[in-house]
């Protein structure tokens, strides 16, 4: 966490630090003021890297996001609209009426997501934990994939139609080859990558041979992936025969499909361990490699790149390659993990959640993974929140998580935090001015 | 040619820019099209001029198809070679002869389509729907020019759209009034805008990112207010509220043209004032000089004094404020009350309608236009059970885009300050 580079390097310099300097100005109350002297103790130290960290931003940023949503929660109730018609007369009833609302909200997101203490079964009980990483797969996945667009500096929003496009060409080696079983579903994945790293090569391409700006090229390869899978339902090749439905034939469970890792009632399957693999991969790629260290300088500063001899060009196209291929495999994760048929809707708003799952995690490796996980969960969580509020709710909560760790500034203000560059300014004058960033 | 002539032996001892065929090669690409619409037979096809109830009642009319396919293919060549001359003496192709050369190409299609069926070709009201179905695109197209115009990028326009059809639904049901639900709607858009403002330009952060983030979150908030307020009580606040159309006298008495542009809700007219509002205020007022010059060099702006910054804010909120404006027609304006997600994408194909017509008004209303005429021709031909899957009619908007954006229909270049944050 010490190097942030998190956010798509339009920009140059650290964004998510740079506006600290704006909010002091305009009365962003530090912790400690000047009155500390030079000298700090150890503690106080410890504990100002502890309250200017970037975690704890994310941490403080998602229970900002829950307040927003028990507010949105407790206004939506219909008991709450009652009480507060008399509220000047009984004020505690409304009060009441809020904590229920809220509570029963809640309680129900996180039995639906980690443990669900209300089940008969211990089997159920268990169940809610492996829908959470069931659902975080295809999220992981792809946030991935956009993670590593994201460190070269491109912004692909294409991770719909990418997701879409794995879906399509994993789905139709799935259902239409007959194969033996191992080798089946690993050309089905195969597939799935090569069809998500196809349509994102399109992008990288003509941004790279044309200039042509990745973001509009891929929100319109989404809508465009949208109408092709609509299109190729309507075909013979992608229809049960027989049926009106724009639905393909069932995809072959035994040969096809991601094994289970548990037994029958739970869905959790090996998808999963190879959004594990591909978080390693990712790491190893962007941390360790050659290519690696290019996305990045590219991503940093292109002109310096291209100065020192990297072909931006050829980086551009192998990053969206690479990134299109993981939202191709969370295509995969869809067709042969979950549905194991190909539909309309296969991609639901996985792309666009991704997004979020990648900037969330700061569009490091593990960080994308934990991200992918949370979300997960509040997907899990909101099927059961239903019985209390709309899902809908969940696409709240994760996007206002988004737009407070997208400015680290407003959450360090809400709260009153130090910022990690104050520190140098209070002391100025003294020698100290070689610190770390 | 005579400034040619005129110039005679300096024109040599300059070097002459290279002749761009891109526009010929088009021509006669889609001229090569065209031919196949001459496999009509020697079938008719019947065109229906006027609707019911318009002042002046034409006759349909039958037209041979053959004959008809073989003057507009005589058309079609024609402005081919219209455009080959030009490019050959580096001219520009000015406006009528891309105009003329779409339009046959357009009546071509429309005569293959409706060649030996019993079915009406409705030109009236193909026109009619693709003007209904631009609203929202021009809106949100002129909403894209004035933030973009100023360095914003708005990727929310779809958010804002989706916010001004809830709020237009809402108050418009709540007051029992289309035209409160219209004013309204403005307010929405703005919050919205005021919003990806705040974080673009208070925090610096990537304007893409708040816009997409914004977009999810307007669908999130109004689909969750949809599924737990408005639905529990739908009659009071989701109530179905529409704008009657107001015919302008004299002018929608005009035989076609009349009651296409004429004969149409407030929204539409607020629409044709917006557009030419904008085309003037950014060309023609100090308020779009200083928009421009914060848009293309902030720094320099910044010397001469103007407030970076503050423009940048303004014209954001006042873009989501149009764009707001623009989705009341989802709801009030088409007389429907709000659904969920009910904006389906228009704001991103307003944006790619400003992108493709460069950051100009005038641009952008043309490729809104043309975007809304294409899904007035997918409702028309699937309406006419034509053979063509309306799926793959449905791309062809976004794949022109890319196109467009690729550099294949001429040089798009963008605000050059568009998503820098203006630092001191």
């Amino acid at each position: 966490m010490s190097d942030e580079t998190p956010r798509p390097a339009t920009e140059p310099g650290d964004p998510a630090d740079r506006p600290e300097g704006a909010t002091a100005r305009t009365g962003g109350t530090p912790a400690a003021g000047p009155q500390d002297g030079p000298i700090e103790t150890r503690t106080r130290e410890l504990l100002r890297e502890v309250l200017s960290g970037s975690w704890l931003v994310s941490l403080l940023a998602i229970v900002l996001a829950l307040l927003a949503g028990a507010v949105l929660i407790a206004v939506a109730d219909s008991d709450v609209q009652e009480a507060a018609g008399y509220f000047f007369a009984r004020p505690a009833d409304t009060l009441e009426a809020v904590w229920n609302a809220v509570y029963a909200a809640y309680e129900a997101l996180f039995r639906g997501a980690v443990y669900d203490f209300r089940a008969d079964s211990p089997t159920r009980a268990i169940r809610p934990v492996t829908e959470t990483l069931t659902f975080a797969t295809p999220l992981i996945l792809a946030g991935l994939g956009l993670a590593v667009a994201f460190r070269a500096g491109l912004l692909n929003i294409g991770g719909q139609g990418q997701i879409i496009l794995g879906a399509v060409f994993g789905a139709f080696i799935g259902f239409s080859a007959d194969l033996p079983v191992v080798l089946h579903v690993t050309l089905a994945a195969l597939g799935a990558a090569l069809g998500g790293a196809i349509w994102a090569g399109i992008a990288g391409v003509l941004k790279a041979k044309t200039g042509a700006n990745e973001v509009i090229v891929t929100i319109m390869l989404n809508n465009i992936g949208l109408y092709l899978v609509a299109y190729l339902l309507t075909t013979q090749a992608f229809r049960v025969p027989g049926s009106p439905n724009p639905i393909s034939p069932q995809i072959p469970t035994e040969t096809a499909a991601y094994p289970l890792l548990l037994e029958a009632p739970f869905r959790l399957h090996a998808g999963f361990l190879l959004a594990i693999l591909a978080t390693g991969a990712v790491w190893w790629l962007l941390d360790r490699s050659t290519t690696g260290f290019e996305i990045r300088a590219a991503g940093a500063n292109p002109h310096a790149a291209r100065t020192a001899g990297i072909s931006v060009d050829r980086v551009v196209i192998l990053t969206m390659v690479v990134s299109g291929a993981l939202c191709g495999l969370a295509g995969s994760a869809q067709v042969l993990g979950t549905e194991h048929v190909l539909t309309g809707g296969v991609a639901a708003s996985y792309g666009f959640d991704a997004i979020t799952v990648a900037l969330l995690g700061r569009s490091k490796p593990v960080g994308t993974f934990l991200a992918g996980v949370l979300f997960g969960a509040l997907r899990a969580g909101g099927v059961l929140m239903q019985s209390e509020t709309s899902i809908d709710i969940i696409l709240v909560v994760q996007s206002i998580i988004v737009l407070l760790i997208a400015a680290p500034p407003l959450v360090r203000s809400v709260f009153r935090l130090p910022s990690p560059d104050a520190r140098p300014r209070r002391r100025a004058g003294a020698a100290t001015t070689e610190v770390t960033a | 040619m005579s400034a040619a002539v005129a110039t005679g032996p300096r024109a040599e001892e300059r070097a002459l820019a290279p002749v761009s065929w891109r526009w010929p090669i088009i021509y006669a690409v889609f001229t090569l099209v065209a031919l196949a619409f001459l496999r009509v037979g020697d079938g008719a096809t019947t065109f229906r001029i006027s609707r019911a109830g318009d002042f002046f009642e034409i006759p349909d009319v039958s037209l041979p198809a053959l004959a008809t396919n073989l003057v507009l293919l005589a058309v079609m060549a024609a402005a081919t070679a219209v455009a080959v001359r030009r490019a050959l003496r580096r001219a520009p192709i000015g406006w009528w002869v891309p105009a003329a050369f779409g339009i046959a190409f357009v009546l071509a299609f429309l005569t293959w389509v409706g060649a030996g069926r019993t079915t009406l070709i409705p030109l009236t009201t193909l026109l009619a729907g693709a003007l209904a179905l631009s609203v929202p695109l021009v809106f949100g197209a002129m909403s894209g020019v004035i933030c973009e115009r100023s360095g914003v990028i708005n990727i929310a326009i779809e958010g804002q759209l989706l916010a001004g059809a809830f709020l237009a639904a809402v108050v418009g049901s709540l007051t029992a009034s289309a035209y409160l639900g219209m004013a309204a709607a403005p307010i929405a858009g703005a919050l919205v805008g005021g919003l990806l403002a705040f974080f673009a330009v208070r925090y610096w952060v990537d304007q893409i990112i708040v816009g997409v983030v914004l977009n999810v979150l307007v669908v999130g908030l109004t689909s969750f207010l949809f599924s737990t307020v408005l639905t529990e009580n739908s009659a009071v606040l989701n109530a179905r509220q529409s704008m009657p159309d107001i015919p302008i006298p004299g002018l929608a008495y005009i035989p076609v043209i009349g009651p296409v542009l004429f004969r149409q809700s407030l929204l539409v007219y607020l629409m044709y004032a917006a557009v030419i509002a904008a085309h003037i205020l950014l060309f023609r007022s100090r308020w779009g000089l200083r928009t421009r010059a914060v848009g293309e060099h902030p720094k320099a702006a910044d010397t001469v004094g103007i407030k970076v910054e503050r423009t940048r804010v303004v014209n954001t909120v006042i873009g989501g404020a149009v764009a707001g404006l623009g989705g009341a027609f989802f709801t009030v304006g088409s007389g429907l009350a709000f659904g969920r997600e009910m904006s389906a994408g228009q704001g991103y194909i307003a944006l790619a309608a400003m992108i493709l017509g460069r950051w100009s008004p005038k641009g952008a209303v043309a490729a809104a236009l043309m975007f809304g005429f294409a899904r007035s021709l997918v409702n028309m031909l699937s309406g006419a059970g034509a053979g063509i899957s309306s799926d793959l009619l449905l791309m062809l908007p976004y794949a022109v885009t890319i196109l467009a954006v690729a550099g294949f229909v001429g040089r798009v270049r963008p605000p050059a300050a568009e998503n820098v944050p203006y630092v001191k």
